[in-house]
């Protein structure tokens, strides 16, 4: 019994881990169409943040959970009003674009921190016990922290003025902009948001993972796939994508160990992708948000 | 068809007399480095291919590369000769090409995610072939050999294993292949097979509605760049001497893009001669450690994409045209970022 619910634990985990690093690039790609190449360098600012300022002697609490955020929310904002903008709707140009800008922000970091990790930070949390076995209380805090997260999302989507301006210039950018809504300030916020919330989950997985330069590339991968086999809802395809892959990862990882379990999310994802074109929300849940 | 491939085969002389020139001139540490080179230029040849003149935007072309460059060396070293090897490698890799091309061309797989299942694909070969490394992980009698790599047998002449070529021999081999392939593909774009090709780029359900299986067409030219790639492969670990899981990693993805994007969409000799200066520009920066290689990489990406979106050789043709004829060329009428099918 207590295995049973440690193991579902860790499936459990793995999937909130998935949803965490993707919903930055769903918020990105399901509102604007954008796919950012450069999401896995956004969480890797957000964990060089978190080790900067903990350094710095800032809270552990204060530097992961507001300044990661806002830092890269900032850094998101001047990107995108920088470079993305030029290049709305031309979705291939736009990935080529946030693909330099992820070597550029590899590149920079390197030369400010070396190639190699700077400090860790260590989990705050103890340990949880789970009958006879224990299971990390930080990891607990990550899974909660993303359903919170999730939940704070579709509030500000479904119930605030900028979710319904954001949603209205989602549907139709042409009919929202006749309307009297500025969609050009929509999508700056929409790409601040986008990457507050994957800045935020890079601070949150740094003291799990440390902070390398290059540690954007371990998220990137995963995340796209989570994204695009999700299809385009924000949080339906996020969760349903997160926990299909999720589970299939964490089951391949129980029986066969962790590289197998990340070569079974990869090809389930490839199989998903040629059974629907379109991602899971492209066929089912397609009113969803 | 003479008239339009006049300009490949000028190019094609221009690189045979370099080919017997260089060894002369340059030291034996150069034309080493140089084969390197030729190699990825083969790469970028094979993307220039399917993305310049098929539309398809293949992220992971690496990955073709980088299995033929496996095959090659695991069956060399099995068989104990080369021959059989290459052609072992460039038609095993065309086949994993074809599998996986029918999966995306007939499930009508749109670009976006095309890029993302390819590049998929790299990575899943990047951490399958990472962890091999052990005694218990070998294909005959070659060692997969984890993050190391394997070292790879040397060409050897046609069907006589026991003459290996030496690296300046090496050297004509490759620049050979570099040439046999280019003048290979700029054949191949101006035939029939070729036209119907750009035309599906240009405009895919015209092209459907006037009769092309289009699914067909894809498949077959992803397939040909796939071989292209796996012919690079096998002169990459010749040139170098070993064969590791890195040249699957998501920098030298990007890196093959930039590449063709920097030489030009819709040509094949600037993706080859943005290949060899950016092969000498990022080597010329590994010797120094003030400007660091990704940050170097990364602008020439956004600033291609931003304000030379045609990439070099176009913007180049454009522009002696345009002084030719000292009127307005017709290309710039033509859909933004393609260039004139010049060669």
């Amino acid at each position: 019994m207590d295995l049973v619910v440690a193991v579902l634990f860790q499936l459990i985990y793995v999937i909130a881990n998935l949803a965490l690093i993707s919903l930055g690039l769903a918020i990105i790609f399901g509102m604007m169409r954008v796919i950012n190449l450069a999401h896995g360098e956004f969480l890797m600012l957000g964990g060089y943040t978190v080790v900067v300022a903990t350094n710095m002697g800032i809270n552990i609490w204060v530097s992961m959970l507001i300044l990661a955020p806002l830092v890269v929310g900032i850094i998101g904002v001047i990107v995108e009003r920088l470079l993305i903008r030029w290049l709305y709707g031309r979705m291939v140009d736009t990935l080529l674009a946030t693909w330099g800008l992820s070597l550029l922000l590899v590149g920079i970091v390197t030369s400010i921190f070396g190639a190699s990790t700077a400090t860790t930070v260590s989990p705050p949390l103890g340990a949880v016990r789970i009958g006879a076995y224990s299971a990390s209380g930080y990891e607990l805090f990550l899974i909660l922290i993303t359903i919170a997260l999730l939940v704070a999302v579709w509030l500000t989507l479904r119930y605030t003025k900028l979710g319904l301006l954001a949603r209205g210039t989602m549907q139709n950018a042409e009919m929202a902009s006749s309307l009297g809504v500025s969609t050009s300030r929509i999508y700056m916020i929409t790409f601040g948001l986008g990457a507050a919330v994957s800045g935020l989950a890079g601070g949150l997985l740094a003291p799990m993972t440390g902070v390398l330069p290059t540690i954007g590339a371990t998220y990137i991968a995963k995340a796209f796939i989570t994204v695009i086999s999700g299809g385009a809802s924000i949080l339906a395809g996020t969760t349903v994508g997160s926990i299909l892959l999720g589970g299939i990862n964490g089951i391949f990882s129980f029986i066969a160990g962790s590289t197998f379990g990340e070569i079974a999310l990869l090809l389930a994802a490839i199989i998903l992708l040629r059974l629907m074109p379109r991602g899971i929300t492209g066929r089912f849940f397609r009113k969803s948000l | 068809m003479l008239r339009q491939m006049r300009p490949t085969l000028v190019y094609a002389l221009l690189g045979i007399v370099f080919m017997f020139a260089a060894p002369h001139v340059l030291q034996l540490f150069t034309i080493i480095n140089l084969t390197t080179a030729i190699a990825l230029a083969i790469l970028a040849l094979s993307l220039a291919l399917i993305w310049g003149y098929g539309g398809i935007l293949c992220f992971g072309q690496v990955a073709f590369f980088g299995l033929g460059a496996y095959v090659y060396t695991i069956s060399a070293i099995n068989i104990g000769g080369s021959t059989w090897a290459i052609l072992i490698a460039v038609l095993l890799t065309s086949a994993f090409a074809a599998a996986l091309g029918y999966f995306i061309f007939f499930g009508r797989v749109s670009d976006v995610y095309l890029g993302v299942i390819t590049l998929t694909v790299t990575l899943i070969f990047f951490s399958l072939i990472r962890r091999t490394s052990g005694p218990e992980y070998k294909i005959g009698k070659a060692l997969l050999g984890g993050f190391n790599g394997v070292s790879s047998p040397p060409i050897n002449l046609p069907w006589d294993a026991r003459t290996f070529l030496f690296p300046e021999q090496v050297f004509y081999v490759a620049m050979a292949a570099l040439i046999l392939c280019y003048v290979f593909v700029g054949w191949l774009v101006n035939t029939k097979f070729g036209r119907v090709c750009v035309s599906i780029r240009e405009n895919e359900l015209r092209s459907e509605l006037l009769g092309y299986d289009v699914r067909l067409y894809k498949l077959g030219i992803f397939t040909i760049g796939a071989g292209i790639a796996a012919v690079g492969g096998v002169m990459f670990c010749n040139g170098v001497g070993r064969i590791t899981p890195d040249v699957f990693n998501l920098y030298n993805a990007a890196l093959t893009i930039i590449w063709v994007i920097v030489g030009g969409r819709g040509t094949l000799i600037g993706p080859i001669g943005a290949t060899f200066a950016l092969f000498y520009l990022t080597s010329a920066l590994g010797g120094q450690s003030v400007l660091n290689n990704n940050l170097v990489l990364g602008v020439i990406l956004i600033v291609f994409v931003l304000l030379v979106p045609k990439g070099v050789a176009p913007t180049v043709i454009d522009w002696v045209n345009r002084r030719r004829r000292k009127r307005p060329v017709r290309s710039r009428r033509r859909r933004r970022g393609r260039a004139e099918d010049a060669r």
